[in-house]
């Protein structure tokens, strides 16, 4: 079924003749704590068929209850996008045939979704010109619905080759994802990004991820799939009116591949128009190793999925009174908290943006909240750490080191216990596995204090200091001692070897 | 509007029936004369008439996250006790076509 | 005293092992006797349970040896219609395709039967998933009609309502779609009641129209059907479609069995034409029975009952096609032609080719095509649309009488095999039945006599609105009474003899 070689357009090329349309359908599972349906515990990472009961296989005579947790996350969800919550809807069927789908029709929401007519405003990053210098763009993205929906099982194939479905002997079934509450956001088509488009699909996912997990409605996991978008990406030549056909990649297990996606579908698409032919209406693969994406099935046939109400479940009509509810208690969303942080952290537009480009809001956030200053946090953040992320081709997040860790690195530094050199060399060894700061330090002798005398007069200092502790220490309550070790390691500029200190005021206070 | 024999054998599909040719000549004849006998819904002046598509009219049946009582989930032996065929834990099904 | 044992009522049996006069094991052991000595004629048993009846039996008379309290239906057999999960017995639906599947749950109903106390005996026949009206469409055989072994026993709960009338259970479980615990009571000259839709739980009940199917009891009297209602239903927390409010006071109103004062209509649409001279004089006399006995007749219209077939025949479809979609192969059931080389779609396809009736394929294809995309606002929603003017006329006419009294069924039992190639004659056979499915409000059929015709019984059927199914009760119990005065005896008592080794169990005169 894979292409042999797809001709692609370069991208630059290809923006200069063609306008894209992008859209993207986000599915979220939620994180209930049972599934949409049934009382089975929802857990990842569970042994296969141990969390199945009647209801979520499908057996013969079992019927859905609805889990309240569910619909009260997807009407909060549609709140934080700014829908309009039904006040009447139902579940529909969707029937088709396959074996991961228990009932061979899928619970979910056809022409009455729960949630309609919201937006989103993302800030999209114009790094097309001058690389961090421009003012970022912001895009209102039109949300059409959200609706809710059960998931499917997983299959696991065997035989043929690497476990692909292609090629396969037979497939294995686990049912435990099977009926696990899942939210669909379906945005507008989102014109007139240009050259952006990639870097817009994937700000809207990520501000969307950011969103969903500020609603503590999902962990947002797309690497165990708890967050997956599909792709939608059409071209026009410039000036055109018309509308092009769209293809859906998907398939796509992280944000970079969000962007990659779009960005590959460009240049694969204005190659079949540059040659006279037509783009076919399709769902396409994502390929995370080669980034690029190939033909699955044509959507030229239309599904029949003969949707109907859902008899089994009674109709949903939230009372108005419960949605406003559930809107006064929405938390601070990630664009409002950006706008404080932002002012607290007293940044320039580009400063912030810089940080959130780089994905390190949160990072530098949760650095600051464990000590940093503002500019520390920043420094390191987006200086040393990101260049080590780009090389390896990571989020920031994904690196090895905490914000406290960062914190405690940038504290050294402040306090002039290390210089910057040496804090470089102290992160690169606290990323390569080697401990904290502090272990790194001291295994190192990057500047540890090795004076008894010294630390004997900063213990003195301390017990002096916080006589209350000392009193406490003394009664035998021997943990109270880390606030004197604390204090000793402040006044030691955390030069100190934490465990001998520890020994030394216990001594000095039995 | 009679049915055809090809769209028979299309409803046939959809439906995952495999059904010899014989069934079909024999359904494709008594398909068309139960779809003219219902069709008579049509003639029924339903203008500005909602559907009913519960027999009665509840609204907002919900069960909490967590039961005060959690329901046992089957155990393994037990959901794969009916399987035609089971493996590593899993239902073994047949190889399945791609869906996409 | 096994004869005896046979011939009592539920209530009766439910007082006597109440009391220590008979044991909960005599009582079993009685039936299973007459289940043996009957059913190779009757065929109204799929799989009858002895092992687990026996033990059921041993639990009520330890329970009693304890001092401790028993249900209300305690000591009391009752026969399952194979289309309710059980835990303990197999359930097949009538199919190939579910041919010795072992549920690993139990139905709410059967859950609540043992709770109360009943002995569970077996599992009884019906058409496949409950489709049809006449059990001919059982992947196992039909069952035959007391009254006549040439005859059916009515459909789909057929298995039910013939080991009732043939005293091989005093009470079984059916489910009504159509009409198809109605209409099979009715030829077998039984009481059978199709309680208001989610009144009585559906978990645990094999789907075949989520939004039809209803679950009630078959018995051969009012009182007893009444106390098996009583027990079997009530609001569910399983059932998202199960109505939480108190089960209305149905035995208390089967023991008032008074209709002094009561209006009752006489639905005009549900009489006349394509109906039996013999149903039609036996459902006059009834009519004027229930006036002599006080209450005032009405004759009430509802004008779209004449579209409740065609638009019961595309909503019942077009919901089986999508619940009967699950049985693939994949987890549970039949599966055919899985060499290696043929793919889980091709597998699924012979299965279901396979595995499933003609009536069940037909119903299949007929509800794919009603779903259909192009098609669906003309028939589906079409067919919802009248489903609402269905549930005006019975608002309007409830409006008007109290109950609405009709004939239960247009004819008699009718021979084997005469209508299993004719899927419209079959289907009329629901024609007084279909429109409180529809409509989801309870109605009950109740014996009101014999056909000239043919001899065979003849049902009266009693409507009621939504959760007034106590008034149904009501009259059909003042009538059963007052049919019991002036024959002399309970009807059945006129069915002919099985032959057995011993003398054959009837009704006493």
């Amino acid at each position: 079924m894979a292409e042999v070689s797809a001709e692609l357009v370069p991208f630059e090329a290809a923006m200069a003749r063609y306008e894209p349309v992008i859209g993207l359908e986000t599915h979220v599972e939620l994180g209930t704590r049972t599934k949409m349906f049934c009382g089975c515990l929802t857990s990842f990472g569970a042994r296969p068929n141990t969390q199945v009961c009647p209801v979520c296989l499908g057996l013969p005579g079992s019927l859905p209850v609805t889990n309240a947790a569910a619909i009260e996350s997807t009407i909060r969800i549609g709140l934080a996008l700014n829908c309009t919550i039904a006040s009447w809807c139902r579940f529909a069927r969707k029937n088709y045939f396959y074996p991961d789908m228990p009932k061979n029709y899928q619970i979910s929401q056809y022409d009455e979704p729960l949630c309609t007519n919201g937006w989103l405003e993302v800030t999209v990053p114009d790094v097309t010109v001058h690389a961090g210098d421009a003012p970022p763009q912001r895009v209102r993205v039109e949300i059409e619905r959200v609706h809710l929906e059960e998931d499917t099982g997983k299959s696991l194939h065997k035989g043929g080759a690497t476990g692909r479905i292609h090629g396969a002997d037979y497939s294995l079934v686990d049912y435990n994802r099977a009926g696990i509450p899942l939210v669909e956001i379906v945005t507008r088509p989102i014109p007139r990004t240009g050259a952006l488009a990639p870097l817009a699909a994937r700000a809207y996912v990520t501000e969307l991820r950011d969103l969903l997990r500020s609603l503590d409605v999902s962990d947002v996991r797309m690497e165990e799939g708890s967050l997956r978008s599909d792709v939608n990406t059409s071209l026009v030549p410039k000036g055109s009116d018309q509308w092009g056909t769209r293809t859906e990649t998907k398939n796509v297990n992280s944000l970079r591949s969000v962007e990659r996606a779009v960005r590959y579908e460009i240049e694969r698409q204005a190659a079949v128009l540059d040659a006279g032919r037509r783009v076919i209406q399709e769902t396409r693969h994502f390929h995370e190793d080669t980034g690029t994406t190939t033909a699955g099935r044509s959507k030229e046939e239309a599904q029949d999925y003969r949707y109907f109400p859902e008899p089994d479940l009674v109709p949903l009509a939230p009372p108005p009174a419960w949605v406003e509810e559930l809107r006064a208690a929405l938390p601070e969303l990630p664009s409002a908290r950006r706008a404080r942080l932002q002012a607290e952290w007293r940044l320039s537009d580009l400063d912030m943006a810089s940080i959130i480009n780089a994905g390190a809001l949160d990072l530098v956030a949760e650095t600051i909240a464990a000590g940093a200053t503002g500019a520390g946090a920043r420094k390191w953040w987006l200086g040393e750490l990101r260049q080590r992320a780009n090389a390896a081709a990571v989020e920031l997040s994904a690196l090895a080191v905490t914000p406290a860790q960062v914190a405690r690195v940038s504290e050294l530094v402040n306090s002039g216990a290390l210089n910057d050199k040496l804090a470089r060399q102290v992160l690169e060894a606290v990323l390569s596995g080697e401990g904290s700061p502090d272990e790194v330090v001291a295994a190192r002798h990057l500047a540890v204090v090795s004076d008894e005398g010294a630390l004997l007069a900063a213990v003195d200092e301390a017990v002096a200091a916080h006589p209350d502790v000392a009193e406490i220490v003394r009664g035998g309550k021997t943990a109270a001692a880390a606030v004197l070790v604390g204090a000793v390691m402040k006044a030691t500029r955390g030069q100190a070897d934490a465990v001998r200190v520890r020994e030394l005021i216990l001594e000095r206070l039995s | 509007m009679p049915i055809t024999r090809d769209e028979v054998a299309h409803l046939a599909h959809l439906a995952r029936l495999a059904l010899t040719e014989r069934e079909l000549d024999h359904f494709a004849a008594q398909l068309d004369v139960i779809i003219s006998a219902v069709a008579r819904v049509q003639e029924v002046a339903a203008e500005g008439i909602p559907a009913t598509s519960h027999a009665v009219p509840l609204t907002n049946v919900f069960r909490p996250d967590l039961p005060d009582v959690p329901v046992p989930c089957l155990s393994p032996e037990a959901a794969l006790a009916g399987a035609p065929a089971v493996e590593e834990q899993r239902f073994r099904v047949p190889r399945i076509l791609a869906e996409d | 005293m096994t004869a005896e044992l046979t011939t009592m009522t539920a209530a009766e049996l439910a007082s006597a092992v109440a009391a220590g006069e008979v044991s909960a094991a005599e009582v079993t052991e009685a039936h299973l006797d007459r289940i043996n000595e009957v059913d190779t004629q009757v065929r109204a048993f799929l799989h009858v349970a002895h092992a687990v009846a026996r033990s059921a039996a041993r639990a009520v008379d330890a329970r009693r040896a304890a001092g401790e309290p028993l249900g209300p239906l305690a000591g009391v057999p009752v026969a399952i219609k194979d289309i309710f999960v059980t835990a303990d017995m197999p359930t097949t639906c009538g199919s190939r395709i579910l041919a010795g599947w072992q549920p690993p749950y139990e139905s709410t109903v059967t859950r609540r039967l043992r709770d109360a106390g009943a002995i569970p005996l077996g599992k009884t026949n019906l058409d496949e998933f409950a489709m049809g009206s006449s059990t001919e469409n059982s992947a196992y055989g039909p069952s035959r009609n007391p009254w006549d072994l040439g005859r059916v026993p009515g459909g789909s709960s057929g298995g039910s309502s013939a080991a009732v009338a043939a005293f091989e259970v005093p009470l079984a479980t059916g489910t009504d779609t159509g009409g198809s615990i109605r209409q099979p009571a009715a030829v077998c000259g039984v009481v059978g009641v199709k309680p208001t839709y989610g009144g009585s739980s559906r978990y645990g009940v094999v789907a075949f129209a989520s939004s039809l199917d209803t679950p009630g009891p078959l018995a051969r009297t009012v009182l007893d059907a009444a106390l098996m209602h009583e027990a079997m239903s009530g609001h569910d927390p399983c059932d998202s479609t199960s109505i939480d409010a108190p089960v209305p006071p149905v035995v208390a109103a089967a023991r008032q069995a008074d209709v002094a004062g009561m209006r009752i209509g006489v639905v005009s649409e549900l009489t006349g034409e394509g109906y039996q001279p013999g149903v039609m004089a036996r459902f006059a006399e009834a009519v004027e029975l229930l006036e002599s006995l006080g209450a005032k007749i009405v004759e009430v219209s509802c004008p779209h009952f004449r579209y409740a077939l065609p638009a019961y025949y595309l909503i019942n479809p077009s919901e089986c096609s999508s619940n009967l979609a699950r049985f693939d192969a994949m987890r549970y059931g039949l599966r055919a032609g899985d060499d290696g080389t043929r793919s889980a779609e091709e597998v699924m396809s012979l299965t279901r080719g396979q595995g499933f009736g003609a009536e069940v394929k037909r119903r299949i294809m007929l509800g794919t095509y009603a779903l259909s995309s192009g098609y669906y606002d003309a028939y589906y929603g079409k067919a919802q649309q009248v489903r609402t003017l269905v549930i005006r006329d019975f608002d309007t006419a409830f409006e008007q009488a109290d109950v609405l009294v009709s004939p239960s069924t247009p004819t008699t039992a009718f021979p084997l095999g005469e209508r299993v190639d004719d899927p419209m004659a079959m289907y009329v056979a629901d024609l007084a039945t279909i429109p409180s499915d529809l409509a989801g409000n309870a109605a009950l059929s109740v014996p009101c006599g014999l056909s000239a015709e043919d001899g065979l019984p003849v049902g009266l059927q009693i409507m009621a609105p939504v959760l007034a199914d106590d008034r149904m009760y009501r009259v059909g119990a003042a009538v059963e009474a007052a049919l019991r005065e002036r024959w002399g005896h309970h009807l059945l008592a006129e069915a002919p003899a099985l032959s057995t080794g011993s003398e054959g169990t009837r009704w006493p005169r």
